[in-house]
């Protein structure tokens, strides 16, 4: 039943959406703001042919992008987070770093990697990384004493601890960091790929707007849109898979 | 077995800025298939003791010995309860039951095997897959015991088990202590702030002075366990005498104010 009243949650918000963009367009009366008609038009006729392969190239890049921050940064914040050694060592440098805004660093990356995927890859994991190892590091931190105390008690081993208490209990809160890290990544992404590079749908967004094809244009805005929402509930249905016990007793 | 010796053991926890001595040359001798009670004012280090005892706390002077050895790490025979109960709220019921055995390495078949027992015992055989957060107070104490079960202790160390429970599924689940220890005659060292609840689970109650604590007093209990002791007149006696010394240790402000805290 969840599934179904948020599937017509969705609907109705989609509904919504079109309604005010409709009457937008109608107020605007501007060729640079299509109705929702002709760009919807545009994104179910070029869909498959035009939109998708690009498609496949900007999720491969935003999954990979994230699959690597995650991988990377989880673990180190979890380990920083319950070792005051390496806290005291890394938790500056985590400080230093993370205001500075790393997306400064593309031309740097293009120069590096060239224009292709991997100088894509790279920026948003190198954003999204932080975004996780400080979420890591924090959940880390306030893990109750008790439950640490107690799978002591039973003899468990500083990896057992890791197994069966830290990496549990911080999950929930590593989840919603990615989640929130989607919308980032997305952007990201659209920056990256319209400043460089001759594929990816920030491209052809860009290459529309660049031709005057806004209902074109708008195709690709609402497929970055259906990206980034797809993306999202994958993440929510991971999390409620693997985090099933923060649903229970509610 | 399972005697427990604590001999002249001092604890020190060092702050940012001072240390406290929660322990100053505590020493006392529980034998084994002895249940005890350990009771004291607010902060005179009885958690330190069990802590100490289940090997978490390492002593700055003195030690403690459990069955005949040095405890410097968790004993494998060994359970701790404490107040929370110490489950984890991602683990189901069974493999919070199952949480010991696993982390001492029990193949699969005979920890399925052990953990149903005990929580057949325990009445929770039909919540073996819901979380924590789904069960009772009451309940999760039993889920904390029957961890404790499966694992075979003969040790059981509790930390004011019952203290987070209502007054009646308190009395329930004192007198499912009795009748588990009754069943088993595992060594158990209870600590707990109820005059009561020590004269009921106690055959020895102890008394620890205010903090650094040491041992002020021993009250011996030997109708402990006896059928019906909780309505006999020994038994208020018996918690009259408690209060008293309890009084004198500084624990209770004003001479009306007794009973549980």
């Amino acid at each position: 039943m969840g599934w179904l009243r948020r599937a017509i949650g969705y609907l109705g918000a989609a509904a919504a959406l079109v309604a005010g963009w409709w009457l937008l367009a109608l107020i605007v009366d501007s060729p640079a703001l299509p109705g929702p008609g002709l760009a919807l038009g545009d994104f179910a006729t070029l869909f498959f042919s035009d939109l998708l392969p690009e498609l496949g190239v900007s999720a491969w890049r935003v999954v990979a992008s994230m699959a690597i921050s995650v991988a990377l940064a989880a673990p180190l914040g979890l380990l920083v987070g319950r070792s005051p050694r390496l806290d005291a060592v890394v938790a500056p440098m985590i400080f230093l770093t993370y205001p500075v805004p790393k997306i400064v660093f593309l031309p740097v990356l293009l120069v590096l990697l060239g224009i292709g995927g991997a100088p894509k890859i790279a920026l948003i994991a190198l954003i999204v990384f932080f975004q996780i190892l400080v979420t890591a590091r924090d959940a880390a931190r306030q893990i109750p004493a008790a439950s640490v105390l107690s799978v002591r008690s039973l003899g468990a081993t500083r990896s057992q601890v890791f197994r069966h208490v830290v990496v549990p209990a911080a999950l929930p809160d590593i989840f919603t960091a990615l989640r929130i890290s989607t919308g980032t990544a997305i952007a990201v992404l659209f920056f990256s790929e319209s400043i460089a590079g001759t594929s990816g749908v920030g491209y052809y967004i860009i290459d529309a707007w660049s031709r005057i094809a806004y209902s074109e244009m708008f195709a690709g805005i609402i497929t970055m849109a259906l990206l980034g929402v797809v993306l999202y509930e994958l993440l929510e249905m991971a999390e409620a898979r693997v985090c099933a016990w923060t649903r229970a007793g509610r | 077995m399972a005697r427990v010796e604590v001999r002249d053991i001092s604890v020190v926890y060092e702050g940012a800025d001072r240390s406290v001595r929660a322990l100053d040359s505590c020493a006392l001798d529980v034998a084994d298939g002895e249940p005890i009670a350990i009771i004291g004012p607010s902060g005179c280090g009885k958690s330190t003791l069990l802590l100490a005892a289940a090997g978490l706390v390492r002593p700055s002077a003195g030690e403690v010995l459990v069955g005949g050895r040095a405890v410097d790490a968790p004993r494998l025979k060994t359970a701790l309860i404490l107040q929370d109960f110490g489950l984890l709220p991602w683990k189901t019921v069974f493999h919070n039951a199952a949480l010991g055995l696993e982390i001492r390495g029990v193949a699969g078949a005979e920890r399925a095997r052990l953990v149903a027992e005990a929580l057949e015992r325990l009445g929770l055989a039909e919540f073996a897959s819901a979380y924590p957060a789904e069960l009772s107070g009451g309940m999760r104490q039993r889920l904390a015991l029957a961890r404790a079960l499966a694992l075979d202790a003969d040790t059981l160390l509790m930390d004011e088990p019952l203290s987070a429970l209502d007054a009646l599924t308190r009395e329930d689940l004192q007198g499912l202590l009795l009748d588990i220890w009754r069943q088993r005659r595992h060594t158990a060292m209870l600590v707990t702030h109820s005059i009561e609840e020590a004269v009921f689970l106690g055959r020895r109650v102890v008394v620890l002075s205010p903090r650094p604590g040491r041992v002020a007093a021993v009250v011996d209990n030997p109708e402990m366990g006896a059928e019906g002791y909780r309505e006999t007149s020994a038994f208020y006696e018996r918690c009259a005498e408690l209060r008293a010394l309890l009084a004198a240790e500084g624990a209770l402000h004003g001479a009306a104010a007794g009973g549980e805290a």
